[in-house]
């Protein structure tokens, strides 16, 4: 069952069909070598549960997330365009995303634009798979483990989802401990607003090390989180603590595992 | 009618004109901005005002803080029932006028007399939480000289008004109980009574106390008055109007440029000629982003003049935590810093002049600029629902779309952006590639 079933939208309208839902990969998810391993994960849990879907492939682009927030309205709204053209051709209304930087941009910001979506973060998503009963997950390697989670800014404060990836955390008898700083209070992992693409301001700390200083000091044997970008520095957090080897930083979707039916 | 009062309607009636003035004063520097369409939804706006600002519901998340300042802050405003009768008996030479009410007016006095008492105490840990514990978010740069003596004065204002209360108060009870003219037995004094055993005895030297502790009392609360457009404490008023207008969007949503929108349509229009001549009813072309404090929405200026200098903001901002130059707060106290400077040269020079001055760069710098991740932190924590990131992303889209100043890791993710469809340097026909691989 390894083996991933993953259409294309472009395929499926070749032949008539027309998906449940869209899954929105993203580039870090197209692109970064460890997010890759996330998307995987991901449609391993959408196969399991059947779920109908397709994902654009080579006709995404950008959702201009990045250059938006650092100033440049002109190419965010030129990636904006050509999105939603693509997403109203198919004819998409609903989307599932691993990234809360695209669902954040293309549910608030594409509608102004023309594009209305239902877009859906992945752990909103599994979570309501879970609730229809269309799929059973477990924690396989991962039960029991002591798991903290860091809220992404885009899912948490920016959109207002706290709960859905800690009730898919704490189905295993996991030990879900949270950070000081948490939820509406989390702290950025320093990746948000462009900053994932620039060299950091002068200052005598990176907001990276903080904040995941902040996870470490849980002792946990699993820092959680539900983006691709907080992955990235909360990962290069732990190495620079030397603490790769105790600690992993996992998505959601690599910590719950399908059960085979 | 005694020339003791004309006198007090005299200093009133100055008081409440400068009052205007200064009211007048602002609301033409908050106008400086550009307008902007709220939606109406008036219902979930009053209850947005109802819950922040007269609720205090995000002045909890410090428990300390949050409870001194409820004390501060309703008492303030239940004591001013009291001005009421402070004023009717200043104007018509009465004292004490509302007695007239009976057992409930007993009540009230004795309730204001704790409540003055209250104030008192709170008003002084946090004196000591400034000065002698020094916490952290007060000892920022941006609040050494005028912001940090402004806060003290204003405590030092609230401790002098309300110990003239109780003084005055007891000065009352004991002139009471020697059945002086003029002294009806009145109110219940809880906590001035404590007093009573240290004023002096002689039956004028009460009076004279009396008497001064009512105008020290009315003529602090007046300059008081004509002190706070002047000062941080000005959010007691604007927080109303500020959180009436608060963003009721998700956090996370910023505003799409309509100016924008409009170009980028045009571009990808196959059949748009570039050459030709615009519609006629097109906007006039207008500058991208936020160079100086008339490029901000009013809704902008609004929230610096609400900016309680709290620093709650500051204190959460993961650039700030981290050592960065960025203090959201600090951007909140440049924006209204500059529309003051601004206002005054129009005002004095007229409308369409402007000085040489700007926001960007003589008071915000780019590496503030550059330092947010845009997370959000300080618009959560703000007690006034302020909102600095909008001032932040508004002068970064001057920066890029008027300046091109951009930092140049964020040039190039910009050009892959525009080539390749991604901030990284990949083939968009490797887009599925991740299907592949394991
Ligand atoms: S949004 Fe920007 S200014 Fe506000 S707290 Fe986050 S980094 Fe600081
Ligand atoms: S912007 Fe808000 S949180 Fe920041 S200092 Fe001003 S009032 Fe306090």
């Amino acid at each position: 069952m390894s083996e991933m079933r993953i259409k294309t939208m472009a395929e499926m309208a070749a032949n008539g069909e027309k998906p449940d839902v869209l899954f929105w990969v993203g580039c870090a998810g197209s692109f970064d070598d460890r997010a890759i391993k996330i998307t995987r994960s991901l449609v391993k849990l959408l196969n399991a549960a059947d779920v109908n879907f397709a994902v654009l492939g080579t006709e995404e682009t950008c959702t201009g997330d990045p250059a938006k927030r650092a100033g440049n309205e002109f190419l965010f709204q030129m990636q904006a365009m050509q999105n939603i053209e693509v997403l109203n051709a198919y004819e998409v209304d609903k989307i599932v995303t691993a990234c809360p930087h695209c669902m954040n941009t293309i549910g608030n910001e594409y509608p102004g634009l023309g594009g209305n979506y239902t877009v859906y973060h992945h752990t909103e998503y599994l979570q309501m798979l879970i609730d229809e009963g269309k799929l059973t997950v477990e924690g396989g390697e991962y039960k029991g483990k002591r798991i903290t989670f860091h809220d992404p800014c885009y899912l948490g404060r920016g959109n207002g989802v706290y709960e859905a990836p800690r009730t898919l955390l704490s189905q295993f008898e996991n030990e879900l401990v949270e950070m000081n700083r948490c939820k509406a209070n989390a702290m950025c992992c320093g990746a948000g607003g462009a900053q994932m693409f620039k060299e950091s301001e002068k200052g005598d700390k990176e907001v990276f090390v903080e904040r995941t200083e902040e996870a470490i000091s849980e002792n946990p044997d699993i820092i959680a989180t539900g983006c691709p970008f907080c992955n990235t520095m909360l990962t290069d957090g732990v190495k620079h603590f030397n603490k790769e080897k105790e600690i992993e930083v996992l998505d959601i979707s690599e910590i719950i595992k399908p059960v085979k039916k | 009618m005694g020339i003791e009062n004309v006198i007090f309607i005299i200093i009133l009636a100055a008081a409440i004109f400068m009052f205007v003035k200064s009211i007048r004063r602002i609301s033409y520097n908050i106008n400086l901005g550009r307008d902007f369409s709220f939606t109406d939804d008036s219902g979930i706006r009053w209850k947005t005002m109802a819950k922040v600002a007269l609720g205090q519901s995000k002045m909890t998340a410090r428990p300390v803080a949050g409870i001194l300042h409820f004390i501060v802050y309703a008492g303030f405003i239940l004591i001013n029932i009291e001005v009421v009768e402070i004023l009717i008996d200043g104007v018509f030479g009465s004292h004490r006028i509302l007695s007239i009410s009976g057992d409930f007016y007993n009540f009230l006095i004795g309730f204001f007399d704790v409540l003055a008492f209250a104030i008192l105490l709170s008003c002084i840990i946090f004196l000591i939480r400034r000065n002698v514990i020094k916490i952290d978010r007060f000892q920022r740069p941006e609040l050494k000289g005028w912001p940090f003596l402004d806060a003290n004065m204003i405590l030092v204002f609230e401790v002098v008004l309300m110990s003239a209360i109780l003084i005055m108060n007891a000065a009352d009870l004991k002139l009471q109980s020697l059945d002086v003219i003029g002294y009806h037995h009145v109110g219940s004094f809880p906590i001035a009574s404590f007093l009573v055993g240290v004023l002096p005895d002689s039956e004028a030297a009460l009076i004279a106390i009396e008497r001064s502790m009512w105008w020290v009392h009315i003529i602090g609360i007046l300059i008081f008055l004509n002190y706070v457009p002047f000062s941080k404490h000005f959010h007691i008023l604007l927080a109303f109007p500020n959180t009436y207008y608060s963003n009721l969007k998700k956090k996370g949503e910023l505003d799409n440029l309509e100016s924008v929108t409009y170009e980028v349509r045009l571009m990808m229009d196959p059949n748009a000629d570039p050459f030709a001549a615009p519609a006629p009813d097109a906007a006039p072309p207008e500058k991208f982003g936020v160079e100086d404090v008339s490029d901000l929405y009013w809704k902008s200026i609004m929230d610096a003049y609400t900016c309680t200098e709290c620093g709650r903001c500051s204190d959460v901002c993961p650039a700030n935590q981290t050592g960065k130059l960025l203090s959201p707060r600090k951007v909140m106290m440049d924006v209204r810093d500059r529309a003051e400077e601004l206002g005054a040269y129009k005002r004095k020079n007229g409308v369409d002049n402007v000085d040489d001055k700007k926001l960007l760069g003589d008071y915000i710098l780019e590496d503030e600029i550059w330092a947010c991740t845009t997370c959000n932190a300080c618009t959560e924590a703000c007690p006034v629902n302020n909102d600095p990131l909008k001032v932040i992303i508004d002068i970064r889209r001057f920066l890029v779309m008027e300046q091109s100043k951009i930092p140049s890791e964020l040039a190039m993710t910009f050009t892959n952006m525009e080539n390749n469809g991604a901030p990284w340097q990949f083939s968009p026909t490797d887009r599925l590639n991740w299907k592949d691989e394991s």
